[in-house]
């Protein structure tokens, strides 16, 4: 078939951020799907305390501080994170370097906590389906947090490195980005884990 | 913000014809030898490589099938023992709808949603491929473990308790869960590539009203998957930790609940009918407008059924539980909602319908495919309703009633919509057409058998024949319908046989296809039958729903694209403006080893929790090396 | 084309035909429950019928009617868009109205199949891997026994069961008096249904639950109320004594053997739970969950092999000599 150029796009960009960029919707959809896995999650957590009379089974509920600590942790977590992506932006790689190794070093913090908060959920897996369906939960977002801390510490370490190139700036907003949807996915679930078992 | 490129690298603008055609191959091809096609991450090879794995499982699945109907022929037939049996039947239907139907409407999208809208390859190429590998590497980790005889047995929907590690303890129920995560993970990468594919790298000007009802339907899909497998993954997790560690969601003598398990799965399975489905209709939209001359009438009316459908999907799972003692108003209103799905699907039958009454339809094999979908769906969908309706289910729940209810929808909806899909689009992944003749006896054959080796299970349901049973006495009088289902299924299995044939011959013999063997008007048919690696020479601009019948001599496109590395153009959401010249990811093995270490984690973990300490180093590093930058120019601009 | 269409027609009108009633069919109604089902279930058919047909029709007509002569394809006749636009508007409303209207229908049915009658007959049947406990209960212990596989009920009177489980999910079902029911561990569910007339109802399990699921059949026998009455009567007494000496080794043997482990007859020392209450298992009907018909030859050949008659189920094969066969036989004939 017969080709008429209508149009020159050799002006464009080869890279972009937010909602103009792949990523970033890639980000987006596993955000919405994992999202989607809380949201289940959370589904069974309700079933399982509709359909017993007692809740929690056979235990107390978990103690309040470690979660209570992470969750200050991680709302005022959304500061350097902000930081960072501001610094992504204008593409200053001073302060980004500065902003990802805060975000690690509050991921690890976070991570630290979290074996805290395991060891005072005050239940164990096997001891009922309320222990169970707690240590999915709070393993689900484990897991978040942890695969966040990785891609965190590996985007440091490119921006140390001669990697530091333009179009990773726009990588580190996609992490910043990913950041926020592990802090939202926590605070309903610090709701569900540590106040709903005391209603 | 925006930089722009060196402006001295080589663009497409400056090359013309062969010139272009050549140094463009010679970008976006797929290495040669062995190690180049591990490492391919185009998504026409990636798409055929899916097409055809998800067609031997068909034929596995199939085997299985015509298995059961031998044994079922007659009373008392020993041909199985009710432990193969059991597994077979559980095996067939969970080849064929984990790792046949979901996989093969994937696959199908992996192939043409990005040469449909106009683009150079998939959004994410490298997960495509990991997904591909994930796909390939669970099916075969289950079906050999049928092989060594710890092939599940417990149904294509695995109820807990029977599959607890009480009731099955053997490994065979960990293969089911299992096998599951690994097609769940290959079907969640799939519909996020698909998603952004059609969001950020449609052609300019193709304008939320221009995207072709296929790619509507895959989008629709790409979104039911994103939305309804989260739950199934849940499940066989808490089924897996449940075996493995202990765990009690589902005894319910620690506060568990059986019911819990056939929530999580229903919130899945029901969405799962219809993700296997609506890519079906896509497929039928897609050929009927091509065969009847004429673009689908109710193009809105379509798409907003497909939402619609998308959205009610989720809202219908009960109906599944109709006999587990619900309270009955609750079970009621899932009745109502279960029949309003009637609407939106009566909506496109409809739409259809009259796009033929007004067409000039050329009676080619892929219509006639969507012919037989049209009476056979319809039949399946109206038994839909019957067993929607609570009183109606409490008798033939369980019964071959239901079995012929989802043969009619699965095979009627999804199956002949597929084969007609083969017919249509052969000549595009080919080069070659199909025989025509062997294509008529294909359908005549298909249609017969499959109504013969099916209806009858309707009148075998209400006579009381219950599914899943591996035997029956002969005093039952069940014997006659089931020896000619089992005809039946013969003479439909024949017609896969055809098929088989007249691939393969076609493959070799068949008539040279051309650029656009059937006049169609997407933009598939624009580019060389079997496209070129890099698609299209330039990219198109749409500037007509159909633009290959708005404009059938000449193909507005774009120029400014790199021509010596690989680049795709992203355009914006709804107006499809160009906005960036994304790099496009080279071939790379890192996905292979990424899916073999994700293989062993998966495999290791149903034997001991251990896997998940000594299985996530290989996973982290695999995934850090296909992320790692290469230093390629792309990557480091 | 006309033949393409008719056969479709012949093909798919003809099967419907072939139905027939069998032994256990929701096409046989013999209560009020599965009457008001089969009643549902012909109107669903009668408005899908009607629909399919249509379809099929409308179909026909479209692919064998003259065609406009425009040949470009996108030679559009608006006023043909815009009328079939209308058009296919009015049928979703039509397909929403009749929706509706099969839901309520749907509701209407569902009142009366699931109607609670408080003064009932209750009994309670628990399901095992594969075979029924059936438990009449009553409020004094004396009144109350439990057998196995076949379930008595008084014909013309309610009678309501409790479904419970004892492992897995089973499901129960009497096409010819109600529609199905699932037992699920964990859960009490119930089921209410009557029989019209005196007869032998066959059922079978439902729900998949492991290997011997297609061996899981039960009967429902409704008898006249005087009838029931006396039958309840006999079966709330003890096992019969063995009449002579052949019988006495009989139920010797059968604690001896490892019988009694398992199986409960109530007047002697074998009190095993594990396995169907074999206390009159010389009046039942049949045996292993409706896989054979009770006589001495069949009795025998199930007690020699369980497992060959009805593969996994669990129930082991117990080394016996001939002998010591034909007594334990002879002494379960006398479970009268
Ligand atoms: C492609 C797959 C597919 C599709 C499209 C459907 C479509 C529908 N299904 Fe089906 N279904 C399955 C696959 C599918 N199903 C499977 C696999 C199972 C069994 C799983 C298992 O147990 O193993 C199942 C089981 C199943 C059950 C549970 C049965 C049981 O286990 O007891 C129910 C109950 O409500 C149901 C209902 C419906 C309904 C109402 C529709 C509707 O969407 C149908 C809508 C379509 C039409 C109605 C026809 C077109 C409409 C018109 C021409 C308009 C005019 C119509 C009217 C006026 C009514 N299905
Ligand atoms: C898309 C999904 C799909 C498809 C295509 C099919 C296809 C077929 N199914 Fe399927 N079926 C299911 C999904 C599907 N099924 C599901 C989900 C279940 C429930 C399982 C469960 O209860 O857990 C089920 C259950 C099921 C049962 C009930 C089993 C039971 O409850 O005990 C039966 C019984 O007849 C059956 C028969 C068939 C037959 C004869 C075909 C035929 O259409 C197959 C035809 C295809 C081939 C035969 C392959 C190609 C053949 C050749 C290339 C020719 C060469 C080969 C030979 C001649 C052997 N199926
Ligand atoms: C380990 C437990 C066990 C032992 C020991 C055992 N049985 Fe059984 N028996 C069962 C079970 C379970 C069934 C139900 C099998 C089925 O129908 O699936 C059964 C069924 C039967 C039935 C049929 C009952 C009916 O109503 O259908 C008879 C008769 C019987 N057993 C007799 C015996 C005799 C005689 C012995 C000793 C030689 C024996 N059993 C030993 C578990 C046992
Ligand atoms: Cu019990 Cu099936
Ligand atoms: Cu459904």
């Amino acid at each position: 078939m017969r080709q008429t150029i209508v149009r020159d796009v050799s002006d464009l960009p080869t890279y972009g951020y937010g909602p103009r960029s792949g990523p970033w919707w890639g980000a987006m959809g596993f955000m919405a799907l994992e999202g989607m896995g809380f949201a289940v999650a959370i589904g069974a957590y309700l079933y399982l305390y509709a359909v017993n009379p007692s809740w929690p089974i056979g235990a107390s509920p978990p103690d309040l501080w470690p979660g209570t600590v992470e969750t200050v942790i991680y709302v005022l977590s959304i500061i350097p994170n902000e930081f960072t992506n501001r610094a992504a932006h204008r593409q200053d790689l001073a302060k980004v370097r500065i902003g990802l190794i805060v975000m690690a070093l509050i991921g690890i913090a976070l991570l630290v906590l979290r074996g805290f908060e395991f060891a005072h959920l005050n239940t164990r897996w096997d001891n009922s389906a309320y222990g169970s369906i707690v240590w999915l939960i709070l393993g689900l977002h484990t897991t978040h947090l942890a695969t966040d801390l990785g891609d965190t510490v590996v985007l440091a370490v490119l921006m140390f490195t001669r990697h530091a190139k333009p179009r990773r700036f726009s990588d580190v907003t996609d992490n910043v980005f990913y950041w926020n949807f592990v802090v939202l996915a926590w605070l309903p679930l610090y709701v569900l884990l540590d106040w709903v078992p005391r209603l | 913000m925006s930089i722009a490129a060196e402006p001295n690298d080589l663009r497409d603008d400056v090359l013309n014809g062969l010139q272009l055609s050549t140094q463009l191959e010679r970008v976006w091809r797929t290495p040669s030898g062995w190690m180049g096609a591990l490492m391919a991450v185009d998504h026409k090879v990636v798409g055929r490589r899916y097409i055809v794995t998800a067609f031997v499982f068909l034929l596995l699945g199939g085997i299985l099938a015509v298995l059961m109907r031998v044994q079922l022929a007659g009373p008392e037939k020993t041909f199985l023992s009710a432990d193969k049996y059991n597994q077979v039947f559980t095996m067939h239907g969970s080849t064929m709808m984990f790792l046949f139907a979901v996989p093969v409407m994937e696959a199908f999208a992996v192939y043409l949603v990005p040469l449909m809208v106009g683009t150079r390859n998939i959004a994410f190429p490298r997960l495509n491929a990991f997904s591909y590998w994930m796909f390939l590497f669970g099916g075969c980790f289950l079906w050999i473990s049928f092989l060594f005889n710890v092939g599940p047995d417990v149904g294509w929907f695995s109820y807990v308790p029977l599959s607890s590690l009480q009731f099955t303890p053997t490994k065979r129920a960990d293969v089911w869960a299992q096998m599951i995560t690994f097609t769940e993970v290959a079907a969640l990468a799939v519909a996020v590539e698909i998603v952004v594919t059609v969001f950020k790298l449609r052609a300019p000007g193709m304008t939320l009203d221009r995207i072709p009802l296929f790619v509507w339907a895959m989008l629709v899909t790409a979104f039911l998957v994103m939305f309804a497998m989260p739950s199934i993954m849940v499940a066989s997790t808490s089924l897996i930790l449940d075996r493995l560690v202990n765990t009690r969601f589902y005894d319910s003598s620690s506060g568990g609940h059986p019911l819990l398990w056939q929530h999580l799965f229903w919130f899945f399975g029901h969405p799962e009918v219809y993700i296997i489905f609506i890519p079906g209709t896509g497929m039928v939209s897609a050929i009927l407008a091509t065969f009847a001359r004429r673009p689908v009438i109710g193009y809105p009316v379509v798409i907003l059924s497909l939402i619609a459908t998308g959205f009610l999907s989720f809202g219908l799972w009960v109906h599944h539980m109709f006999v587990t003692g619900l309270p009955q108003l609750g079970a009621a209103l899932f009745t109502a909602s279960s029949m309003l799905i009637a609407v939106p699907s009566g909506l496109q039958i409809f739409c259809w319908l009259a796009t033929l009454w007004d067409g000039r339809p050329v009676y080619r094999t892929p219509l006639l495919f969507v012919i037989g979908f049209i009476v056979i769906f319809v039949l399946g969908g109206l038994s839909g309703v019957m067993v929607a309706s609570v009183p109606i289910d409490t008798q033939v729940h369980d019964t071959y009633f239901v079995v012929a209810h989802f043969h009619y929808v699965l095979i009627g909806g999804a199956v002949f919509p597929l084969i007609g899909a083969v017919y249509y689009w052969f000549p595009k992944i080919a080069g070659r057409m199909l025989s025509e003749r062997l294509g008529r006896w294909n359908f005549w054959l298909a249609f017969i058998g499959f109504n013969v080796a099916f209806f009858p299970m309707h009148i075998l349901g209400l006579i009381g024949m219950p599914r899943r049973v591996y035997t029956y006495t002969a005093d039952m009088d069940w014997a006659h319908l089931n020896l000619l289902s089992s005809g039946g299924a013969l003479i439909f299995a024949l017609s896969f046989a055809l098929l088989l044939v007249n691939v393969i011959y076609s493959l070799r013999k068949g008539e040279l296809a051309g650029d656009n063997p059937w006049d169609a008007s997407t933009l598939e048919w624009a580019t060389s039958s079997p496209p070129p690696p890099q698609n299209f020479d330039r990219i198109p601009v749409v500037k007509h729903r159909d633009p290959l019948w708005a404009d059938s001599e000449s193909l507005p496109v774009v120029a400014g694209l790199s021509a010596e590395r690989r680049e795709v153009l992203l355009t914006s959401l709804a107006e499809a403006e160009p906005q960036i010249r994304e790099a496009s990811p080279e071939p790379s093995i890192w996905p292979l080893l990424a899916a073999i270490a994700t293989t062993i984690f998966f495999i290791g973990s149903i034997f001991t929790p251990w896997a998940v300490l000594w299985g996530t180093p290989p996973m982290a590093v695999t995934l850090i090396g296909w992320f790692w930058p290469t230093g390629s120019k792309e990557d480091e601009e | 084309m006309r033949v393409w269409v008719r056969r479709v027609l012949v093909l798919c009108m003809t099967w419907p035909l072939a139905a027939c009633a069998g032994r256990q069919s929701a096409l046989d109604p013999q209560g009020p429950q599965s009457g008001q089902i089969l009643h549902t279930l012909f109107i669903f058919l009668a408005v899908a019928a009607m629909v399919w047909t249509a379809v099929v029709i409308v179909l026909g007509i479209g692919m064998l009617r003259r065609k406009r002569s425009a040949d470009r394809p996108l030679d559009l006749h608006q006023a043909f868009e815009e009328r079939s636009g209308r058009v296919i508007l009015a049928l979703g409303i039509a397909t929403t109205v009749i929706v509706l209207g099969l839901s309520l229908v749907s509701y209407a049915g569902q009142r009366t199949v699931f109607v609670k009658d408080e003064k009932a007959h209750t009994l309670k049947i628990i399901g095992h891997q594969w075979w029924w406990e059936v438990r009449y209960e009553a409020d004094s212990p004396h009144q109350s026994f439990v057998t196995a596989n076949e379930i008595r009920i008084p014909t013309g009177q309610p009678v309501k069961v409790e479904l419970e489980s004892a492992d897995v999910i089973h499901s129960f079902w009497v096409p010819s008096l109600t529609g199905k029911m699932d037992l699920i561990p964990g859960q009490k569910n119930e089921l209410q249904f009557t029989a019209k007339n005196a007869g032998v109802y066959r059922g079978q399990c439902a729900e998949f639950c492991g290997i011997q699921h297609a061996h899981m059949a039960f009967a429902v026998i409704a008898m006249s109320p005087d009838e029931f009455g006396r039958w309840r009567d006999h079966e709330n007494q003890s096992a019969n004594s063995p009449a002579d000496q052949l019988g006495k080794q009989g139920e010797a043997l059968f604690r001896g053997r490892g019988c009694a482990l398992c199986h409960n007859i109530s007047g002697t020392l074998a009190g095993g739970q594990l396995g169907p209450d074999l206390t009159h298992i010389g009046s039942r009907t049949t045996i292993a969950a409706g896989t054979l018909p009770n006589t001495p030859a069949t009795l025998g050949a199930w007690i020699a092999d369980p497992q060959h008659i009805k593969p996994g189920n669990l129930m082991p094969k117990m080394p016996l000599q001939s002998d010591e066969l034909i007594a334990i036989i002879h002494y379960l004939e006398q479970l009268k």
